[in-house]
């Protein structure tokens, strides 16, 4: 396995009129070629902020603490993304080797212009492609997302695809400039069931022939049993747990991932009662001290939870949790 | 058999669409609905976008023109018809039926505090006599959807969005009505909100004695929070049963498409599930025969030809397939 992006000790604070307020706080991961990656958590966590600073993305506002460290590589080396400044310089991180896909695909594209307008645009400006050559390629890309009749689509709006069609169309662009790290926030959260499992099959193909990593972005924890190979989950900024899929799922440590997939209603048992996770995520304004769940938590091990930042504790070789629960776990 | 709160009789609705003075077209969003809602029940609505889930709660509302049939409203105390319905007793069913909607941040006033939201109603619909009595009311039903004092005061952007879906709530039970209608009102929320809220409107229903029509595209959701489930397509009932022997043993394949398009937890059970293909279609071009055929696998070409009638076995769980029962045959499955 080949390592991608190698995020370090990443903390991002927005400048407000209400002071600094932490998005991110000291998330550490690493993602290798051809393994999807879901990123779950409440609105609020921090996950979309956390995806957007891998394309240096996040608005003028934003303040990297100097130990943040996010390495993409590419086939020309190494490249430290929160260094790059110019447009040129961070084409590489937006469009070129990393793309995006996007929750609302009719927010996404120009409503006047056309869908193929818009990627050959794209095309254009990360590589070397005429016209003719960057519509070719674009509607061979439509077509394999499965959008029939794609000539004509390229020629048309946005608005005249259906839900569905409009995320296909918004893979096919992400995907057009063969790019080595895909961003997809909630990509499926705005479709309907049927549209989603087709969409999820979709972007499983495409992992595997193009071989590229993925970050998932979601907060169904059903997408990211199907998708992922490992998950993260993250609870106001911090990175609370982190394992591979079957792990987390079938064996969550976090109370905060216990609670979560403890809220889902279960078909296999429709007597379970659903119980949420008690309270509100809280503003980043009113941050916890201590470990920011444990005015949530249901498991509180006394003032520790309440005073001390929970570091990582490793479970095994690949399953790490931050909590005190797990203090008298030999390590 | 209890009490139904709503019928409906071949209920229709149609809007008119483009085409010309003399051939106008009219899109059919709900096509000759059936159904019983019994008092004091959480019934489901269920369906892809389009299916015409939202149009057909709207018409039970009366908040959209019944083009064919018609539904009856009858809580015990008034009986009205809702085709014929007359400007008053369109007022006193304005409080007898509410509405929930799906976005919490769209659908409170940004310029009012929620108190205001929440005594609107009251005032608009003259049900209280005084400033007090409002107060009063209002903080009664606040309290009942976990809103204190210190809340009303507030505007609705200091909220989260599970707060504001209780603002919401506490809205429309402020008139103390006797049938809602919860339009995806949970779907735009976290899973742990959205349990949260769940409870709160099952808490409420058996507490207030209400009648829910729930309308959903989750159908784990609706598993756990209703008691008997419709199934819409393209404006047509294509299958309703009690909730516990639809999920037990769904008859129509567009119903167990749906089932088995829901994500598993189970990361090992990829990919196994049955994927249905294509979209549906626009409302403008309805196929010929069953309408689900475009997508249905089993279809034969009776079922293009020839449209279903949802057929009733007695034991409540009704299903429009011509081809059920063999279906339901172990060897075809």
């Amino acid at each position: 396995m080949t390592a991608l992006i190698d995020v370090k000790n990443l903390t991002l604070k927005f400048r407000t009129d209400e002071g600094l307020i932490t998005a991110v706080d000291n998330v550490s991961f690493s993602l290798n070629k051809g393994e999807v990656m879901g990123l779950v958590g409440e609105s609020g966590s921090g996950k979309s902020v956390t995806a957007k600073a891998l394309m240096h993305l996040n608005a003028k506002n934003a303040v990297y603490t100097p130990e943040s460290k996010i390495t993409l590589h590419t086939d020309k080396g190494p490249v430290d993304v929160l260094s790059l400044r110019t447009p040129r310089e961070l084409n590489i991180v937006r469009g070129g080797a990393v793309s995006m896909i996007f929750q609302e695909p009719m927010a996404s594209f120009a409503p006047a212009i056309t869908i193929g307008k818009q990627m050959v645009e794209q095309l254009q400006l990360h590589g070397d492609y005429t016209w003719d050559k960057a519509k070719r390629w674009s509607i061979e890309m439509l077509d394999r997302v499965g959008i029939s009749d794609a000539g004509k689509r390229f020629d048309q709006y946005a608005f005249e695809l259906s839900g569905g069609m409009r995320q296909r169309a918004m893979i096919a662009m992400a995907l057009s400039t063969q790019p080595k790290l895909l961003i997809a926030d909630e990509p499926t959260t705005a479709l309907d069931v049927t549209i989603q499992a087709q969409v999820i099959d979709l972007m499983k193909d495409l992992v595997a022939e193009f071989h590229m990593g993925i970050v998932f972005i979601t907060h169904d924890l059903g997408v990211v049993a199907q998708t992922a190979d490992k998950v993260n989950v993250m609870y106001l900024g911090r990175m609370i747990e982190e394992g591979p899929v079957r792990e987390v799922i079938r064996n969550p440590k976090h109370p905060y991932t216990q609670g979560l997939l403890a809220a889902l209603p279960k078909l296999e048992d429709l007597n379970a009662p659903l119980t949420p996770v008690p309270g509100d995520i809280p503003s980043p304004l009113e941050r916890p001290s201590g470990c920011v769940f444990h005015t949530r938590c249901s498991k509180v091990v006394g003032d520790v939870c309440k005073s001390v930042d929970p570091q990582d504790r490793r479970i095994d070789a690949t399953h790490k949790v931050a909590c005190h629960i797990y203090d008298e776990v030999p390590a | 058999m209890s009490d139904v709160l709503i019928r409906a009789k071949g209920l229709s609705v149609g809007f008119p669409i483009g085409g010309g003075l003399f051939n106008k077209q009219v899109l059919k969003a709900v096509d000759n609905v059936s159904l019983d809602i019994e008092k004091g029940s959480f019934f489901g609505l269920v369906g892809e976008s389009g299916s015409g889930k939202t149009t057909l709660g709207r018409a039970l509302l009366k908040a959209a023109p019944i083009t064919a049939g018609g539904a009856h409203y009858s809580d015990g105390e008034v009986d009205y018809d809702l085709e014929k319905i007359s400007k008053e007793q369109l007022k006193d069913y304005r409080k007898r039926a509410q509405l929930i909607f799906q976005d919490p941040y769209a659908a409170l006033s940004p310029r009012m505090t929620v108190r205001d939201i929440i005594a609107e109603p009251l005032e608009v619909m003259k049900l209280t006599k005084s400033r007090q009595e409002t107060d009063a009311r209002v903080r009664e039903i606040a309290a009942k959807c976990r809103l204190n004092l210190e809340h009303l005061r507030r505007f609705p952007h200091a909220f989260s969005g599970g707060q504001r879906q209780r603002i919401s709530i506490a809205r429309a039970l402020v008139s103390a009505p006797k049938f809602i209608v919860a339009d995806e009102s949970v779907a735009a929320l976290d899973v742990s909100i959205q349990a949260d809220v769940l409870n709160l409107l099952k808490q409420i229903q058996s507490d207030m004695g209400l009648t829910f029509l729930f309308i959903s595209h989750d159908l784990s959701v609706v598993a756990h929070t209703c008691d008997h489930v419709a199934v819409m397509y393209l404006g047509r009932l294509v299958e309703t049963a009690p909730t516990r022997k639809l999920f037990a043993a769904p008859r129509h394949p567009y119903t167990k498409a749906l089932f088995s398009a829901i994500p598993s937890l189970d990361p090992d059970d990829r990919g196994a599930a049955q994927k249905l293909k294509g979209e549906i279609p626009s409302p403008t071009n309805q196929p010929s025969g069953c309408k689900f055929h475009t997508r249905c696998p089993f279809a034969v070409d009776h079922c293009k030809q020839v449209e279903p009638k949802l057929e009733t076995d007695g034991s409540g769980h009704d299903v429009a397939c011509h081809r059920w029962k063999e279906l339901m045959a172990p060897e075809a499955a």
